[in-house]
């Protein structure tokens, strides 16, 4: 299987042969930055386009279809339109945090970003408490959507704020805890680890029952920790207008909406890569010949090919089931998925210390 | 980055000066929510210097606790306290000579101690980062250099903040 560590091993022979090491050391962290940062922005476009032509399909319509063949351009004609829109600076308000608040949200999703192991060798950051980073970086946009509903000086913004900080604190609690159920499983919280651990089994089968359990937990969870559909109250538009970016506009709406969309690419990434394998083609045990085929296919495609079906069920669960209320998505937290995941966690360890796994 | 390199140097001043320049503005801006955002810049500075050191849990936990956490708890109390009339006032303290003193014994009490304990061999960049499981075994066991005994009581004192938590707000009947 091609390892990607061979290319960027291959950069740095090149760079450090002609430069030093300090300058060779700097160029790579700026082009890893460029990287990364165009990376997020592709994804961010293929995920709206993706977003609206399944709506689109679930509502019966086309969709886009005007831009490009089948409306593939659409996303990018729309790109350059609010890349030339104005920024409206607005009154009454505390102008430096209105303008940081936007930011805070883009550099948490971006760090988020940059954890994923996209494929064999394909990897930015890789501590060894790579898991808990994730989960600490992730932590910090709900301090920038907070900000944003308070600097707005609008109270629709600031209930939309207030809402998205306590949706987001509950759930986090539950993505922490379906999370460690696989880093139980796994005994590790190292990215690169955890995909290579899967490699005689992914863990959703390796460790049956609870992480199966944990798998369901993680989907409901993301799904309302990036405030989708049905948990997305804090834009409910029909009583909100749209939450807490409602007095944003041009590129400062625009990061909220790239953050939201690459947030729940970044969701489906990190359950593809904890409970299906990552970029882990599909391995069974004793089955070698079929090992051997599945090898063939890139671990690229395996790692997008796993993320695009489980985004694919993320939006289906927006535009299928109905909006819940707050009440109602508070309780569901409290009341059934926390003391859920807590005795999934126990069942977990259980299942570990006898050996009950496959 | 290599110890004692001119990129590793660069870095740590640059983590430091923006430690000391927030820390300045969060005591000094007269409005409550930005003294909070300051001092959610000094906090990422210090995850960061703890990530420069290689100690990458605790950068980690810094996140999540004091960034994550305690400024988002922050942000929600002064959310729901502060009101329109407090939003302008500068925030005023009539024991301002007692916070001065306090203030100049513990930078005197940090200076001492710096002079006086051996800082340079005890805090060193570690070579590589700590692998988890040594850290998770110190923290669960019971030995010389085990942290059993405070996990627990702190654990403990976590409880009966919930339990103290739940009945304020817990309806009457």
């Amino acid at each position: 299987m091609f390892d990607f560590a061979s290319v960027t091993g291959w950069i740095d022979h090149f760079l450090r042969s002609y430069l030093p090491g300090g300058l060779s050391f700097f160029i790579e962290c700026v082009l890893i930055g460029v990287v990364i940062l165009v990376a997020y922005a592709l994804i961010a476009l293929v995920m709206i386009l993706a977003e609206r032509k399944v709506c689109a399909a679930f509502q019966c319509r086309l969709g886009p279809n005007r831009v490009g063949p089948w409306g593939l351009c659409q996303t990018v004609a729309d790109m350059v339109k609010i890349l030339t829109k104005e920024i409206m600076s607005i009154n009454h308000v505390d102008r430096f945090l209105y303008n940081l608040a936007p930011f805070v949200v883009i550099i948490a999703s971006v760090l988020t970003f940059s954890c994923i192991p996209f494929a064999k060798g394909l990897q930015v950051l890789d501590f060894n408490v790579g898991v808990f980073f994730m989960m600490a970086v992730s932590s910090i946009g709900i301090v920038g959507i907070l900000l944003a509903g308070w600097s707005s000086n609008n109270k629709f913004s600031m209930i939309g704020a207030m809402r998205s900080g306590a949706q987001m604190i509950s759930y986090e609690l539950s993505i922490g805890l379906s999370l460690l159920t696989v880093v139980v499983l796994s005994g590790t919280m190292q990215m690169s680890e955890i995909v290579e651990a899967q490699n005689d089994l992914w863990f959703i089968f390796k460790g049956h029952i609870p992480a199966f359990v944990a798998f369901v937990v993680y989907l409901v969870a993301g799904t309302a920790e990036t405030n989708r559909g049905p948990f997305d109250l804090p834009e409910a538009e029909s009583e909100l207008t749209a939450g807490y970016h409602t007095e944003y506009s041009g590129m400062h709406f625009g990061f909220y909406y790239v953050a939201e969309f690459v947030n729940a690419f970044i969701v489906a990434a990190l359950a593809a890569t904890l409970f299906l394998g990552g970029w882990m083609p599909l391995h069974i045990p004793g089955w070698d010949g079929f090992n051997a085929v599945m090898d063939y296919i890139p671990s690229v495609l395996w790692f997008f090919g796993k993320t695009a079906l489980l985004i694919f069920v993320l939006m289906w669960f927006k535009w299928t089931f109905p909006r819940l209320r707050i009440d109602q998505l508070l309780a569901l937290e409290w009341r059934y998925l926390l003391p859920l995941n807590l005795c999934n966690l126990l069942i977990m360890v259980v299942v570990v210390a006898c050996g009950w796994h496959f | 980055m290599e110890n004692g390199s001119i990129a590793s140097t660069l870095v740590f001043f640059f983590l430091a000066a923006v430690m000391v320049v927030s820390s300045i503005l969060a005591v000094t801006t007269k409005k409550i929510l930005r003294a909070a955002t300051y001092l959610l810049f000094v906090l990422f500075a210090t995850a960061g210097l703890y990530f420069y050191l290689n100690y990458s849990f605790l950068g980690a936990v810094q996140m999540t606790v004091y960034a994550g956490g305690i400024i988002v708890l922050y942000v929600f109390s002064i959310f729901l306290t502060s009101t329109d009339e407090e939003k302008n006032q500068p925030i005023r303290s009539h024991r301002r000579w007692l916070g001065f003193i306090a203030a100049a014994a513990g930078t005197l009490l940090c200076v001492y101690l710096f002079q006086a304990s051996p800082w340079g061999e005890v805090y060193y960049r570690a070579p590589e980062e700590l692998p988890m499981k040594a850290i998770g075994n110190a923290l669960m066991s019971a030995d010389k250099f085990g942290y059993i005994l405070p996990f627990e009581a702190l654990s403990i004192l976590l409880l009966a903040c919930i339990i103290g938590g739940i009945l304020i707000a817990r309806k009457r009947q």
